[in-house]
């Protein structure tokens, strides 16, 4: 199966031939993709180099001249590097874009630590009026990158890994979709972690929602979800632990709850390897996962 | 020159009422080099080179200028009210709760402000961005400018947009360099240098000669943009 990373030029390609106010800015990673695409429109698709400043700060000067900028490279390079230009740049300059980034948790564990980061959502987070998108499949990061171009001159940022789950859902780029119903808790599985989760509550008595738009974060959903399955709420995210458990419990501002906020581990594990051993080293395989939802939601989550 | 009341309404302000202008906002009828390291360079542009006006400051084909070093924003203010883009009684409020005037200008609250800026080494890659776009949409006219200082260019945000933008063909662009010898570790015309070796086409100028200046910014500069290095009174001398 192709990754969500493969799909990410072929889509920009034909967005770029549809929409004439869309320019794609590169810094080098990703450029391979877009030979055919720079071919049929030079001024349009831009490789700045190495240099992620300029990426973002170019970025915005594209929607400062009235262009809609579609701006990728790794998360590291994307979010962390040139954070103040995406918190300058866009967020005060007022000015709108796509940020599209790869690889940003451990697509690569043998690229070790600087090719991770997890906490990008978060640091997201710290500015205000950025729609965040985590797809969980190829199928759904081709319909999320759509909307991320369609929303007029909003910020949105696309998260794109190769971390998928075997079939693409019905996303809509704004809501939560209830995958399934149940009497003693809330799971929310963020993109990727679908599949686990599934693996995970397999015969539990849960309520499992399903998350690929996660800024801003469909509190209307989780308060449907808890009328019947209660108000412990566990979220399951491919970034740092803890990214949305904020968001959940200003959801249920107003109620007495709990939240579990499962992901990514701060500590750098200083390992290199693949995906599942990190996935594992995180606790994000279905066994673990089980062990904590239902040490957290208690005895009666087991049917 | 002076422009004429018929363009910007009913009083017109020459070079000659800058610092009075100033001292609107800084209480001071006399204001040291520091703060008027931009001022002639910021009023030959403004009167003379861009293509810019209060009626046309959304106007897709006016000429850009960013000001990028966004420190000690009077002069700069001072011009732009002078020329009519902001009311002259805004000036007193600078800096209050209320003002649309801060200590670095924001684009968001100041008409003809192109960008926010204070943070130093943003201007010249979103002006390199704004470059780019102007020449996707086939606008080939517009002209657009940066402002910035010498201590700025320590910055090496400039470094990545210098680097990028000659060989990208942005014959559109310029950088004013503002040179008050204010940067803690830097050379006599190294400045120049760095422009010149990532293929900008440079002139020196004295930063107080208007005469100078403007021969400068209309320096022809074909298939490459231009750096204009504006030397005035060292910051510290």
């Amino acid at each position: 199966m192709d990754t969500m990373r493969d799909r990410f030029a072929p889509t920009m390609s034909r967005i770029l031939d549809e929409d004439p106010r869309v320019v794609v800015v590169l810094a080098e990673i990703g450029r391979d993709g877009f030979t055919e695409a720079a071919r049929a429109h030079p001024d349009r698709v831009i490789n700045v180099g190495i240099r992620e400043q300029l990426l973002v700060g170019a970025g915005a000067g594209l929607a400062l001249a009235g262009l809609r900028p579609v701006v990728h490279t790794f998360a590291s390079f994307l979010v962390e590097r040139p954070f103040e230009q995406v918190k300058l740049d866009f967020g005060h300059q007022g000015l709108g874009g796509v940020l599209v980034s790869a690889a940003a948790s451990f697509d690569w564990p043998a690229g070790g630590f600087t090719h991770m980061s997890p906490g990008d959502v978060a640091l997201m987070d710290t500015l205000d009026g950025w729609t965040v998108h985590v797809p969980g499949h190829p199928d759904e990061a081709e319909t999320l990158l759509g909307h991320a171009v369609a929303a007029g001159d909003e910020k949105v940022y696309v998260r794109l890994s190769v971390q998928q789950n075997t079939s693409g859902r019905d996303v809509d780029g704004a809501r939560f979709l209830p995958v399934r119903t149940g009497g003693r808790g809330v799971v929310i599985a963020v993109g990727p972690m679908l599949d686990q989760v599934l693996a995970a509550t397999d015969g539990l008595d849960t309520t499992v929602l399903y998350a690929t738009t996660i800024r801003p974060f469909d509190a209307q959903a989780v308060r449907r979800a808890t009328e019947s399955a209660g108000t412990d709420v566990v979220v399951v995210e491919p970034c740092l632990a803890g990214t949305s458990t904020a968001a959940v419990n200003d959801a249920l501002a107003d109620l007495p709850h709990r939240v579990l906020g499962l992901g990514v581990g701060r500590r750098e594990l200083r390992r290199y390897g693949g995906i599942e051993e990190h996935l594992a080293a995180h606790g994000l395989t279905a066994g673990p996962l089980r062990e904590r939802i239902t040490g957290f939601l208690g005895p009666a989550a087991r049917v | 020159m002076t422009t004429t009341a018929e363009e910007h309404g009913p009083k017109a302000y020459g070079y000659e009422d800058l610092s009075a202008l100033m001292g609107l906002m800084t209480g001071d009828e006399k204001h040291g080099p520091a703060a008027t390291s931009t001022l002639d360079a910021l009023w030959v542009l403004y009167d003379r080179v861009l293509r810019v006006s209060p009626a046309a400051v959304d106007d897709p084909g006016r000429d850009r200028f960013l000001l990028s070093k966004g420190h000690g924003p009077m002069a700069y203010y001072a011009v732009l009210a002078a020329k009519g883009f902001v009311p002259v009684a805004w000036l007193p409020g600078f800096g209050s709760y209320d003002s649309p005037l801060g200590h670095h200008p924001d684009r968001v609250l100041v008409p003809g402000v192109e960008i926010a800026s204070g943070s130093l080494g943003h201007g010249l890659p979103i002006a390199v961005g704004t470059a780019l776009g102007l020449r996707v949409q086939g606008r080939t006219d517009p002209a657009v400018w940066v402002l910035v200082g010498d201590a700025e260019l320590d910055e090496g945000s400039n470094h990545e947009a210098i680097a990028f933008a000659a060989p990208a063909g942005l014959e559109r662009l310029h950088t004013v360099l503002i040179d008050n010898a204010s940067a803690s570790h830097g050379t006599s015309g190294g400045s120049a240098a760095r422009f010149e070796a990532a293929g900008w086409s440079t002139r020196l100028v004295d930063g107080r000669d208007h005469a100078a200046l403007y021969a400068a910014f209309t320096a022809p500069h074909p298939g490459r943009p231009l750096a204009v290095i504006a030397r005035v009174e060292p910051k510290d001398g």
